[in-house]
């Protein structure tokens, strides 16, 4: 979007809602913010029906500060709960069928590519690890190794949260749930080692206890994305309803599962890598020079 | 030099045009070449593939900007539903299993306002799994919600694409269309078809100008997308759903006058005033035009209606033509007669309808089959 196309006509800002007033004068668009700002700005995301203490949430207001241009982004999602939020977010979000976010994606961004040649269109989705690795896996994996240039996000909260606490295929083995009633047969599944595999130009595991490094993981997979090739992020985002945890400990448990077995990871091809060493020194002599 | 029209008209109506002998597939083509489409999305399933092939080469000569083939069809049909919510024009093409496969993310274009095209290159879709020609599909797509076209030879099949991308794109409109015909059929064989000069073209979508606004993030920032989930358990939201679902329904009625415009009415009448009537679509009208002929022979008056669009169907249209009728036949090319179902539910007196003869799984329909329905005489 344009700035013009989002200002109001003359005389007419006083009677636009004051959410879209905020939206424009203080908000996240045509600026990076950063996380240290929290708090001093208008969010993309702001109010939501998640539950409370849900670390997933956090993490997707992250993911709005993190994205290098939210005014040229648009979001695919899928039946969950990150949607919940996601659809209040002020950045177009395409609500699909089960499944099919990285279909859809594909078709966008393709569309969007042709439409907009001198203007980059971020397209990324998020959406759960069920949504991702279970009925929409055939759709990530072939976006993968078509090599589709935008970025997957997954909410990874290791269950089916939304419908009530079924196994995903996320899930790890032993776990007892609404679907596994005797535990979970089969072991957690390896996206990160199939997006490897595939091809995938980036990757990263990450869990919400480090801010500052969760908005900077998802503004270098989205350029990454942009520039060089399929980018991938799997969050541990855990549903303390379903694991029972209580809601002032949820940042505990992600600490613990973090140093447990969910450590930050993150994988560069070598055109990935060399596209993001270049950049990140032009950044740099750009930064230099704005200071002289 | 390609030119691109100002006027869909000039393309549809106007152009002069010379007759060429080619398969329905190449028909297809021809037509792709001129709709000025943007992205093609492929798919393999007999007898669709040598269409999506024959447009995989326009994408290779530049006619067509994007071209790839999916990983299968829920995986199209959502991709879609991706380039059409990006703005630009997008086609794709499937048949028989593969419509069923596709289906969940076809029944969702409607709702989400996505125009675009759809070739059904019609076969059977039950088991004993078979690749013969057969249109039982169809009567999956006729609850769909978007336009539904059946194309009764090659010439359909050049010009019903072009007039589907032009209605379904209209304002008022902004449905996909799905445009049908009968596998081997018409993709196989050839016909001779009236086309114009192969370097005019479609002027492109202006998406711009459509119901919905894009997803492309060139709209000022709201709180809940275009794609919000209307999924709350309260009277605001189940009247939004009711009324978004009436709303696609009332859009085909308001694309009856573009596709009057450009397939010359939504149906054709031969011999009008005759008390036994047949009504067809698809291949079945080629097969009643040639009863029709062979019962002139036998001093049989013998009218025939031929339906080019199932949705919107033109039910009051039918009415009208059908209202001296003593006797009305419905041949088609599948068992469960969803033709005939349809022309009872539209006219009144359907106790005058016939629902027959019908022959499926890759049966031929012989002309005698056609004329023993109506004379009640074997040979």
């Amino acid at each position: 979007m344009s700035l013009k196309t989002i200002q109001a006509a003359p005389g007419f800002q006083d009677y636009l809602p004051k959410e879209y007033q905020d939206l424009l004068e203080d908000g996240p668009f045509f600026q990076q913010r950063k996380v240290s700002e929290l708090g001093s700005f208008k969010e993309a995301l702001e109010e939501h029906p998640m539950c409370a203490g849900c670390a997933m949430t956090l993490f997707i207001r992250l993911c709005y500060i993190g994205f290098p241009s939210l005014e040229h982004t648009v979001i695919c999602g899928t039946a969950g709960c990150g949607r919940l939020a996601i659809t209040q977010g002020a950045v177009p979000f395409v609500y699909g069928n089960y499944g099919d976010t990285n279909a859809v994606a594909t078709g966008l961004k393709r569309g969007l590519e042709i439409r907009f040649k001198d203007q980059p269109k971020d397209v990324v989705v998020m959406a759960g690890d069920g949504g991702l690795a279970d009925i929409g896996f055939h759709a990530v994996m072939h976006s993968w190794f078509r090599k589709e240039k935008f970025t997957t996000i997954m909410l990874d909260n290791e269950v089916y949260g939304n419908t009530g606490g079924q196994d995903s295929g996320m899930t790890q083995k032993g776990m007892v749930m609404k679907m596994a009633p005797t535990g979970k047969k089969f072991e957690k599944m390896d996206m990160l080692g199939l997006a490897k595999t595939a091809g995938v130009a980036y990757t990263a595991r990450i869990a919400p206890t480090n801010p500052t490094r969760v908005a900077n993981t998802v503004r270098k997979a989205v350029l990454i994305a942009r520039e060089v090739g399929p980018t991938f992020i799997q969050a541990y985002t855990s549903c303390n309803i379903e694991y029972a945890i209580p809601t002032p400990k949820v940042m505990d448990d992600a600490r613990d599962v973090e140093k447990d077995r969910y450590g930050f990871q993150e994988y560069f091809s070598d055109d990935a890598k060399t596209y993001w060493e270049e950049s990140e020194k032009e950044r740099k002599r750009l930064r230099r020079a704005a200071k002289k | 030099m390609i030119h691109v029209l100002m006027s869909s008209d000039y393309l549809m109506l106007e152009a002069p045009r010379e007759k060429e002998f080619i398969t329905g597939s190449e028909a297809a083509k021809e037509a792709i070449r001129r709709a000025n489409v943007d992205i093609a999305i492929a798919y393999p399933i007999t007898p669709q593939s040598e269409t999506m092939q024959q447009v995989g080469y326009l994408y290779a000569e530049g006619y067509i900007k994007d071209y790839y083939r999916g990983e299968e069809e829920i995986g199209v049909m959502s991709a879609v539903a991706g380039a059409s919510r990006a703005g630009v024009r997008v086609l794709t093409a499937t048949a028989g299993p593969g419509l069923m496969r596709g289906m969940e993310a076809i029944v969702s274009w409607p709702g989400a306002r996505l125009p675009s095209v759809l070739l059904v290159m019609c076969r059977v879709v039950n088991t004993p799994l078979a690749i013969q020609p057969d249109n039982v599909e169809i009567s999956y797509l006729l609850n769909a919600g978007g336009i539904v076209l059946h194309g009764e030879n090659q010439q359909d099949f050049y010009d019903f694409p072009l007039a589907g991308f032009m209605t379904g794109e209209k304002p008022e409109v902004t449905l996909p269309v799905a445009v049908a015909v009968d596998g081997f059929f018409v993709t196989h064989a050839r016909g001779w078809v009236n086309m114009p000069s192969e370097d005019l073209k479609l002027p492109p979508r202006n998406c711009y100008h459509e119901a919905v606004p894009m997803m492309d993030n060139e709209n000022p920032p709201i709180r809940i997308s275009r794609d919000a989930p209307i999924q709350k358990s309260n009277f605001i939201s189940y009247q939004m759903h009711a009324s978004w679902q009436q709303e696609i329904w009332a859009a085909q009625e308001r694309a009856k006058k573009w596709l009057d415009r450009w397939l010359g009415g939504l149906i054709e009448i031969v011999n009008p005033k005759a008390k036994t009537m047949i009504v067809a679509s698809g291949a079945a009208v080629s097969q009643s035009r040639e009863a029709v002929r062979q019962g002139e022979e036998q001093g049989l008056d013998i009218g025939l209606i031929k339906v080019k669009s199932l949705r919107p169907f033109p039910g009051k249209e039918l009415d009208e033509a059908l209202d001296h009728a003593d006797r009305i036949i419905v041949p088609e090319f599948n068992y469960i007669g969803w033709l005939s179902k349809e022309v009872k539910s539209a006219i009144k007196r359907s106790d005058r309808v016939v629902a027959g003869p019908r022959v499926f799984g890759g049966m031929t329909m012989p002309t005698e089959l056609i004329l023993e329905t109506i004379t009640g005489i074997k040979k």
